[in-house]
């Protein structure tokens, strides 16, 4: 029997996995071979997607991108042997692209099958939730504390802090919650780490559960990820027989339940207040700080919520302790950051590095520049809210301090590249409007502001008093800025002031915009 | 008892309403802390929409008023207030899909089919909508159609759905 890995991952799916899968097994059968086929995450390497892995003696051959053409040609040059094809990448582990990672939060994404606690427990799973059991509370709060980690959903609040605030709350009714909303352009590490290794996700939770004396987690995921949402309600019922949740986990005393909600579109409710309003079945308006979640959270009680990402990079924490994940990094960024690289760029996928790394390499060097072949001019980073880096400014390394030097923030580690024919006043524009379009309505620098900068935006972009309208938008933003009430209104400025500094000729082309 | 189907409703496989059925829905879930989000998921399943009628009972189970009510199923872009195409295609406008020319491929379907953003085609097969990000970012341009991921979606390949829908 042959082990033959092809993706359940939506990007895999989204490039015929689900129909390569058919066409293996139907292509099998009619050969009378017999094969296993499993359904795992994603390696992160995107551009070889469907990638179909064979498990051989000297390690797992991966192919591709392959389609359900290859599939009869795949057969004959032997794959299920590893034999040698034109889609042949070699050894997965071995590819150069995996070889430069270091994977500490993605270890088991694209490795195990998803849904198998087997495999999950012998893959180190659980290793943390079993720690953290024997150290107690207090003890994983202070490893939480010590490694550094910061909130991976764009803030960078450390985590360890939010634990010990809601585990010094006194004892009652509290609740972890877990911002599955991933809804940045350019980012998709929430979505495989949650199809690839969703009990990562699951233990991630237990631990911070135990830790801070709540029973229930909530994750609440964005309703434009729909086979997350199967994956990860399958890895709950298999966590549950395995008696991973539920009462007196593994005969610890400790209970816990995860139960999973699923958003309506509204990108706000990846903030986290408007999160926590949409969770009790509200409008996803954004509440005020303080009180901080942590005291009044979920129905008012005390509440932990964090990103994806930095869940599930606690078992990890745990099981290995602090210090190793506080030795990567640098400075104030420690850890590593799974950096997900998009839009136009010939490598896309997911690549996840020690902080520091400058982010021309990560765009030219990994990413292998631009999927037009034409030249770069420009990386969104951070998702809509994070400004656009020019070329110039390559060197910057992926760091939170070293980009807010630069007035950009990392956020959620997404890149998208944009090669030269992007007009950067109508993404300037489009800015404005997504702010407008999804502003919750609570706070008027927001709800109005980003109304007022698209149509500020079409009178330059008309020739219409350039000078006079660039200094109003540029005012505006500083309002937006200073005035809105979340990180919506308050970072939607970020990529318009970046596209005016930067590119400030595409602001001034009012013969080619006028004749429009 | 269930209730007899129009031809539409069932080609899209939504049940005509009854309130009735809608305080099934809403009963079965009333056990949820916070349950109006599930709810209101579950009844958009079940009609194809979020039918007026639906929000007042709503309201009336959840001892809210309907002006509340009415509020939070408006707040959120997924749910619809009237029926909608048999067929939903999410287009992704967001910048990733934007670097690969999304916006004018968009653009150009929507000016086919004489349709805007959020429209249905007028014999009720398709529904265009825009979506923000489906994370599908290393394959953009990206789309989903009744659920189904898809990724380097090119101009031909949208004239398929749009033939596909009306079959």
């Amino acid at each position: 029997m042959v082990k033959v890995y092809i993706p359940l991952d939506m990007a895999a799916v989204a490039m015929g996995a689900d129909k390569l899968t058919a066409a293996v097994a139907q292509e099998a059968a009619a050969r009378g071979e017999t094969v296993e086929i499993v359904r795992n995450g994603s390696r992160g390497m995107l551009w070889l997607e469907p990638l179909i892995e064979v498990e051989t003696p000297a390690g797992r051959v991966g192919y591709g991108p392959a389609k359900v053409k290859d599939v009869a040609s795949l057969f004959d040059a032997g794959f299920l042997a590893g034999g040698a094809h034109l889609l042949n990448i070699g050894i997965v582990d071995e590819h150069p692209w995996m070889k430069k990672q270091n994977r500490v939060t993605f270890v088991r994404c694209g490795v195990i099958d998803p849904l198998s606690v087997a495999e999950y427990e012998a893959h180190e799973g659980f290793k943390g939730l079993t720690r953290a059991f024997e150290i107690g509370p207090a003890a994983v709060v202070e490893e939480v504390t010590k490694s550094g980690l910061r909130g991976r959903g764009g803030a960078g609040f450390p985590t360890g802090i939010k634990w010990k605030t809601v585990a010094d709350c006194p004892p009652g009714q509290k609740y972890v919650v877990v911002n599955a909303d991933e809804g940045d352009s350019g980012t998709f590490a929430d979505r495989m780490i949650m199809e690839g290794d969703p009990l990562s996700l699951i233990e991630g939770m237990l631990i911070c559960g135990y830790a801070v004396g709540a029973s229930k987690g909530y994750v609440y995921l964005r309703s434009e990820y729909p086979i997350v949402a199967k994956v990860f309600q399958a890895a709950i019922e298999k966590a549950l027989e395995a008696g991973w949740l539920g009462k007196n986990i593994k005969g610890s005393g400790f209970d816990f339940d995860v139960e999973l909600r699923i958003g309506a579109g509204a990108y706000v409710c990846g903030e986290e207040t408007s999160l926590l309003e949409s969770l009790e079945g509200k409008r996803g308006i954004v509440r005020a700080k303080p009180p901080l979640p942590a005291h009044v959270g979920l129905f008012g009680k005390p509440t932990v919520i964090n990103n994806v990402l930095s869940m599930a990079t606690i078992p990890m924490i745990m099981e290995k302790g602090a210090k190793h994940y506080a030795d990567l990094g640098v400075g104030r960024s420690r850890g590593t950051m799974p950096l997900q690289i998009a839009g136009n760029v010939k490598y896309g996928g997911l690549f996840e590095t020690d902080f520091g790394i400058p982010l021309g390499v990560v765009v030219n060097e990994i990413g292998g520049g631009t999927r037009s072949g034409r030249p770069v001019r420009a990386v969104q980073v951070g998702g809509p809210l994070g400004a656009y880096v020019p070329v110039s400014l390559f060197d910057l390394p992926i760091d939170y301090e070293a980009f807010a030097a630069k007035d950009s923030l990392i956020g959620h580690g997404g890149l998208v590249v944009f090669d030269d024919t992007v007009d950067m006043s109508w993404m300037a524009r489009f800015g404005m409007e997504f702010c407008a379009i999804e502003s919750c309505g609570k706070c008027t620098p927001c709800r109005l502001g980003s109304t007022r900068g698209v149509e500020t935006i079409d009178k330059i972009r008309n020739g219409m008093d350039v000078d006079a309208n660039i200094e109003l938008l540029k005012d505006l933003c500083h309002t937006m800025k200073f005035g809105s009430l979340c990180a919506l209104g308050g970072f939607a400025p970020y990529p318009v002031e970046s596209a005016l500094r930067h590119f400030p000729e595409d602001f001034r082309k009012p013969a080619l915009e006028a004749a429009e | 008892m269930r209730n007899v189907r129009t031809e539409r409703e069932e080609m899209s496989g939504a049940a005509q309403y009854s309130d009735e059925r809608a305080r099934e829905i809403i009963a079965a879930h009333m056990g949820l802390e916070g349950p109006a989000m599930p709810i209101l998921h579950a009844l958009q399943k079940e009609f194809g929409y979020v039918p007026d009628a639906a929000v007042k009972e709503m309201a009336e189970a959840l001892n809210i008023s309907r002006a509340e009510m009415h509020g939070v199923v408006t707040f959120y872009h997924d749910f619809h207030r009237a029926p909608h195409g048999r067929h939903t295609l999410k287009i992704c406008r967001a910048e990733s899909c934007q670097s690969m020319g999304a916006e004018r491929q968009a653009r150009a379907f929507l000016d086919k089919l004489k349709l805007d953003w959020g429209g249905t085609t007028p014999d009720g097969a398709l529904s265009v909508e825009p979506v923000y990000c489906l994370g599908l970012c290393a394959h953009s341009p990206s789309a989903l159609y009744d659920g189904e991921p898809i990724g380097r979606v090119d101009a031909e390949m949208l004239d398929e759905i749009a033939a596909e829908a009306r079959d």
